[in-house]
Formats: structure tokens, C-alpha cells, sequence
């Protein structure tokens, strides 16, 4: 269950400013029925002092998507149109005492609303959602719209993307390119893979090895009552014997893969135990 | 406020001659039934005794009866048993509508290599057989159908899957943790070789489960300690809930009967005055081969959470598989297998009923969730008169 506040939950259950403005002077309609939640946001605006003096919504949507909204239209009543456009997502998010991070995106629906609301009120024909490039073909995300929220509310992880956008909550394969644009927003670079391991010298590696077996296997296998020996170490190949407890032991040949990965992780990956 | 707990198929009440029954296990009688001495081992004939109680439930042999921690258990132990007794067969068949225990159990194989195979199920939630007949492989280790759906209470053919199954020698396992005690099991008549189920949808408390593996079934281990269970499920035995499940096992077998004509008399009236009073809904699933305490129930043009939280208000307890509950962004997996439209999706509510429902609570849900559905219509922009439109989204 979400968890959320009680300013939430009375904006959910009595919801202010409900419906459609008569014949309104701005009109926003953003999100769908089919991804699951849309708004429908009408103002009425002064034409001489561009003060917005009503403003009523229609949500289709959770509980965080209808008080987000409500809240919305509380915010901007009274407000002049630039004043409005001062209000961000996280302003409505505030207004309710917060909303639980996933639920995040209901204060970005709202606040697009309101600048859909807005252009169309100007008389501009922009809709954002067609605009630029697609990258979450599951819930219709451009990558104008993630650069956009990720840069207003300071968003580095793709699970905040998420939050906020939706975007890569679907099948996530939009994942990588959401990492892709958020890098290039806050300009960081590609972590290097870490390099690969010098090359060691045969000396060097049967000491690496020696010392692997020593300080991280042997203890394991000693508390357990068994033993290790190391017998032969041939190129990858590394013999070794199982002593005490380990002899004829059921899990031996989990034992012996454990060591070999571990040998994997901190020699070198081709390294081939077995047991003599 | 009374709770109206129509959420049953989540999880069930435990029934107060089970904890009646199980109580003394947990004050007194803690030892270990392992144990040398009487005040541990006496209480190895208790769980013996809850055993057969649990056959009996499914026609089965006491020695049948694997006792676990829940049906997620049961589910992964079943096919990862069948997988390690074949390890040269990496071939898995399931459906795609199973429960999380067993879908994310496969797809988890599948990273390991295994090969797969999800069968599809039409808009009624029902397999075509023939798709089964033709999946089948020389490597399939086993092939793992629910008994009945938990989303849709959808039952599926299980007995003519199990003798498909059979005639081609695969090990077959059914997740029947929503059927058992709903609707009569008879494992002697049922081609099954594995059936799990779980303590806390039939009126026993949460944490205990059981494995039905039928006599002769290779078999291997999922936990891997102590010889309880004869070896065949290691770790200290749940006494207290072991004891539960039996009980919960004798109750559900006494009336299964009489409940179920109980609970579908009512869930049909539900149904029937749901359908009625608001426009645009639809049930979801196959009618004619349902579970008798379930109903699935879309209604259009508003979103399932926000019906959830309304009823909340009034103390009804349901479900729904509206992205918005789901934790992700996704809606149910069930009901986009069974191609309901997704608009339909996000305002359905599971309802699923139990024997300790009343007339009155169910007339009370019919007098409530008319005003509810109006309410939420009037708040949304498609719930009016322009249901047209913006309705393009993949």
C-alpha cells in the first residue's frame, strides 16, 4: 500500500475544482487512457490582466494522479499566467506534503498540463509529446521530455527517470539511452571499464596464487574441518588436493568451483582447477 | 468501521478452530520434534498427524505430502527438483498467466540457460491443448500449469494436460495454491506428479505450505540441512503451523461442497448487481470454468487504485490489477495475456470471497460501488461523453 499523506488522501477523496471551465480560454489535455493516466485541465483567463481565475480539472487516474491534479488547479487559481508557469512538479508534490518518489510522475503530468493549458491559451500549437526523439515506446516518452524533468528536479538515477517519466518502467529496453541522455545532461563521462590485469610473470602468478589460497580459501575449508594442498600450477591449470573433512565429501565439487572462481576473479580468467 | 475482507485469493483469515487448534504449539509444546526426549519428539505424531490430514484433502498418501514455508517454495522446489533429476533435459513448459512463483522461477532459469516455453492463453484465459501437444519436447523436464488462476480464478484442464503429459512420460507439476480447498483435488484420479499449495489462502496462517509428490517421482531436495521431512526439505519443523494446515486441511474438506455453492451463489449476485448498475463493465475470464469465490471486474473510464482507496473508505477490502497497485509501472501480466484492452485493465477489481462472508456485506458492496464508479466517472475526462479521442498509446 502507498503511503501517502493525509493531505494526499484529502485531495483524493474531496477533490477541489472538479470539471471543465465554460468555454474555456486554455485548455490542456495530456496523457492517455491506455497508459494508464490523463488530465484534463480548462482555465479561465483574464485577457487584460492574464490572471488565471478559474481552473478545473478531469483525471483519469490513481489516487496521487487526481490529488495531484486538484492540487494543481488550487496552486494557479488567482495566479497571472507567468506566475503560474513558476509552479514546477515538485511545487505540487510540496503542496500535498509529498508523494511517494514512484508516484512522482502524477506532479509531472500536472504541471504539463498546465503548459499545455498555457500554449494553448497563447494560441500556440506546440505538443511536446511529438516532438524530439522517442525513447520509451512504452509509455510514449521523448527524450526532450526526460532531459526536460531530469533537469528540473536534478534526477541522475534511470529509477528516478522512471519515477518521474515513466520512461523505462515498461520493458525497460529504453534503460541504456535514458543512462545515455542523463551522462550527457550532467555532462559525465563514460566510467572506464576497469583495465584489464597487467600481464603477470609465471613467478608472480604462482605467488598470487599461493597467497589466494592462504589467506582466503584455506581458512573456509580449516573451519570446516577440511584442507587444501596445493599441488602443480601449469599454465591455467592449477592441481590441487582436498585434505581432512573435504575427502570424499559430497560437496566437493562445489568446493572446488568456488576456488576456482575465485581464483577467476583475482588471477585470471582462464584458471582451471582440479582436484588430484 | 467492520472490515468487508473481500480478499481472499491475497490471503484468508485463519479460522478460529485452527488457531485454536495450533496455539497449544506455540505456548507449551515449543520443542523440537527431533529431539531424544518426550517434550520435543511427542510432537513428531502430531506432525505425522496433520500429514494425513493434508493427504486426505488430495486423495494422497501421507508419504506424498512434503510440508514447506509457502507455495512459493513448493513451486520453485517442483521444478527445480524436476530440473536437477534431468539435468540433460533444458527444456521448461508453463503458461504465461502462472503466478510469480512459478513465471519469475522459469524466467530465472532462463538466464541459466534453460529453454523456456510460455504458452499462450485465448481471451478467456484458457490453454488450447494442441499448442501444448506441439511444445513438447525430447528435453522438457517438466511442464508446470496452475490449477486455477489467482487474478481471474480461471481453472484450467488439468486432468487432460496430466494425461497428455503422461502418455509422453514428462513430469508434470500444477501450483494449485488457489484451488486447494475451494474446489474437491483428488490426486489418485489426477494425472499430476506435483501439486503445491499454501497454509494461508485456506483459512491456515502464513509461513507454511506443502509439496504433494506423487510415490515414485524422482525427487531432489530445494533446502539442503537436516533430515526432516526424510530429507526431502531440511530446517526445523513449523510445528504450530504444520499442525494449523492440517486442521484448515479437515475443515475445507468437511464443507468444500456446500462452500462452494455458498460462495458462488454469492459472488454471482455480486457479479450480477455489479454488472447492472454501472455501464461499461465487463467480467474478466472464463465464466464457465471459474473458481467459485472469484470474480474479476472491469469497469471502464476509471483506474483501479483509486477504486481500491474509495472502498477503503468504507472498509471493503478488494484487488485490482491496475499498474498504478502493482508496485510497477506495468498492469496485470494476467489480463494482458487474456487481451483485455488495456483501458479495461487499469479499472479492474479482483473480489474474491470466503466462507466467512455474509448476504449482508455482499449487499452492502452492491449498494457502495455503483456511487463509487459514478463518482470516479464524473473526475475523469473519458468517464463523461468523449470517450473517443486521445486513445492512441501502444
Amino acid at each position: 500500500m502507498w503511503d501517502y499523506t493525509d493531505k494526499v488522501r484529502e485531495f483524493f477523496l474531496n477533490p477541489k475544482n472538479i470539471g471543465e471551465v465554460e468555454n474555456p480560454d486554455g485548455v490542456g489535455d495530456v496523457g492517455s487512457i491506455v497508459c494508464g493516466d490523463a488530465l484534463r485541465l480548462t482555465l479561465r483567463i483574464d485577457k487584460e490582466t492574464n490572471r488565471i481565475t478559474d481552473a478545473k480539472f478531469q483525471t483519469f487516474g490513481c489516487a496521487s494522479a487526481i490529488a495531484s491534479s486538484s492540487a494543481l488547479t488550487e496552486l494557479i487559481k488567482g495566479k497571472t499566467v507567468d506566475e503560474a508557469l513558476k509552479v514546477t512538479n515538485q511545487d505540487i508534490a510540496d503542496f500535498l506534503g509529498g508523494l511517494p518518489k514512484e508516484k512522482m510522475h502524477c506532479s509531472v503530468m500536472g504541471r504539463e498540463a498546465l503548459e499545455a493549458a498555457v500554449a494553448n491559451y497563447k494560441g500556440i500549437p506546440v505538443t511536446i509529446e511529438e516532438e524530439g526523439k522517442l525513447v520509451c515506446k512504452c509509455f510514449n516518452v521523448t527524450e526532450e521530455k526526460i532531459r526536460k524533468v531530469a533537469i528540473e528536479n536534478h534526477l541522475t538515477t534511470v529509477d528516478e527517470v522512471t519515477d518521474f517519466t515513466k520512461a523505462g518502467g515498461g520493458c525497460g529496453e529504453c534503460k541504456p539511452e535514458i543512462e545515455e541522455i542523463l551522462r550527457d545532461i550532467w555532462s559525465l563521462k563514460t566510467p572506464e571499464k576497469p583495465s584489464a590485469p597487467k600481464k603477470l610473470t609465471n613467478l608472480q602468478k604462482i605467488a598470487l596464487i599461493q597467497e589466494i589460497i592462504e589467506r582466503e580459501i584455506r581458512p573456509g575449508l580449516q573451519a570446516d574441518g577440511g584442507d587444501i594442498e596445493l599441488i602443480d600450477i601449469d599454465g591455467n591449470k592449477v592441481a590441487v588436493a582436498l585434505r581432512g573433512m573435504c575427502t570424499g565429501c559430497v560437496m566437493s565439487g562445489v568446493t572446488l568451483e568456488g576456488i576456482q572462481s575465485k581464483l577467476r576473479e583475482l588471477v585470471s580468467d582462464g584458471i582451471v582447477v582440479e582436484a588430484q | 468501521m467492520n472490515t468487508i475482507y473481500l480478499d481472499n485469493n491475497a490471503t484468508t483469515q485463519v479460522a478460529p478452530q485452527v488457531l485454536e487448534e495450533m496455539f497449544p504449539y506455540l505456548r507449551d509444546f515449543y520443542g523440537n520434534p527431533s529431539s531424544m526426549h518426550t517434550f520435543g519428539g511427542q510432537l513428531h505424531k502430531k506432525i505425522e498427524e496433520a500429514r494425513e490430514r493434508v493427504a486426505q484433502l488430495l486423495g494422497a498418501e501421507p508419504e506424498e505430502i512434503i510440508f514447506t514455508s509457502c507455495g512459493t517454495e513448493s513451486d520453485n522446489t517442483a521444478i527445480m527438483s524436476a530440473a536437477e533429476s534431468f539435468p540433460q533435459k533444458k527444456h521448461i513448459i508453463t503458461t504465461r498467466v502462472e503466478h510469480p512463483a512459478v513465471l519469475s522461477f522459469c524466467k530465472h532459469l532462463a538466464r541459466k540457460g534453460y529453454r523456456i516455453t510460455f504458452l499462450p492463453v485465448n481471451n478467456q484465459g484458457q490453454l488450447n491443448i494442441d499448442d501444448l501437444i506441439k511444445v513438447i519436447a525430447d528435453d522438457t523436464a517438466v511442464v508446470s500449469v496452475m490449477f486455477a488462476n489467482n487474478e481471474i480464478g480461471n481453472i484450467f484442464p488439468i486432468h487432460q494436460v496430466g494425461e497428455i503429459l503422461r502418455d509422453r512420460k514428462v513430469l508434470f507439476h500444477t501450483d494449485a495454491v488457489q484451488a486447494v480447498g475451494k474446489i474437491p483435488i483428488d490426486t489418485k484420479k489426477l494425472p499430476v506428479d506435483m501439486l503445491s499449495l499454501s497454509g494461508h489462502k485456506l483459512h491456515a496462517p502464513k509461513g507454511i505450505g506443502a509439496l504433494y509428490v506423487r510415490k515414485k517421482t524422482r525427487f531432489n531436495p530445494y533446502l539442503i540441512g537436516g533430515h526432516q521431512e526424510k530429507g526431502r526439505r531440511a530446517g526445523t519443523e513449523n510445528v504450530a503451523s504444520i499442525i494449523a494446515l492440517g486442521k484448515a486441511c479437515e475443515l475445507a474438506m468437511k464443507d468444500i461442497e456446500k462452500e462452494s455453492a455458498f460462495l458462488s451463489r454469492l459472488r454471482d449476485k455480486l457479479e450480477q448487481a455489479l454488472l447492472k448498475s454501472s455501464s461499461d463493465t465487463r467480467i474478466n475470464g472464463d465464466v464457465t470454468s471459474r473458481l467459485p469465490n472469484t470474480s474479476n471486474i472491469s469497469f471502464e473510464y476509471v483506474e483501479g487504485e483509486a477504486i481500491l482507496l474509495r472502498l477503503n473508505e468504507y472498509g471493503i477490502c478488494a484487488s485490482s490489477g491496475s499498474a498504478c497497485t502493482s508496485g510497477s509501472l506495468e498492469p496485470s501480466h494476467v489480463l494482458r495475456a487474456i487481451g483485455v484492452p488495456f483501458t479495461a485493465i487499469h479499472g479492474s477489481i479482483r473480489f474474491s470471497l470466503s466462507r466467512y462472508n455474509t448476504e449482508e456485506e455482499i449487499d452492502k458492496v452492491i449498494e457502495i460501488v455503483p456511487g463509487i464508479i459514478k463518482d470516479l466517472r464524473m473526475l475523469s475526462p473519458f468517464g463523461r461523453d468523449k470517450l473517443s479521442g486521445t486513445l492512441k498509446c501502444p
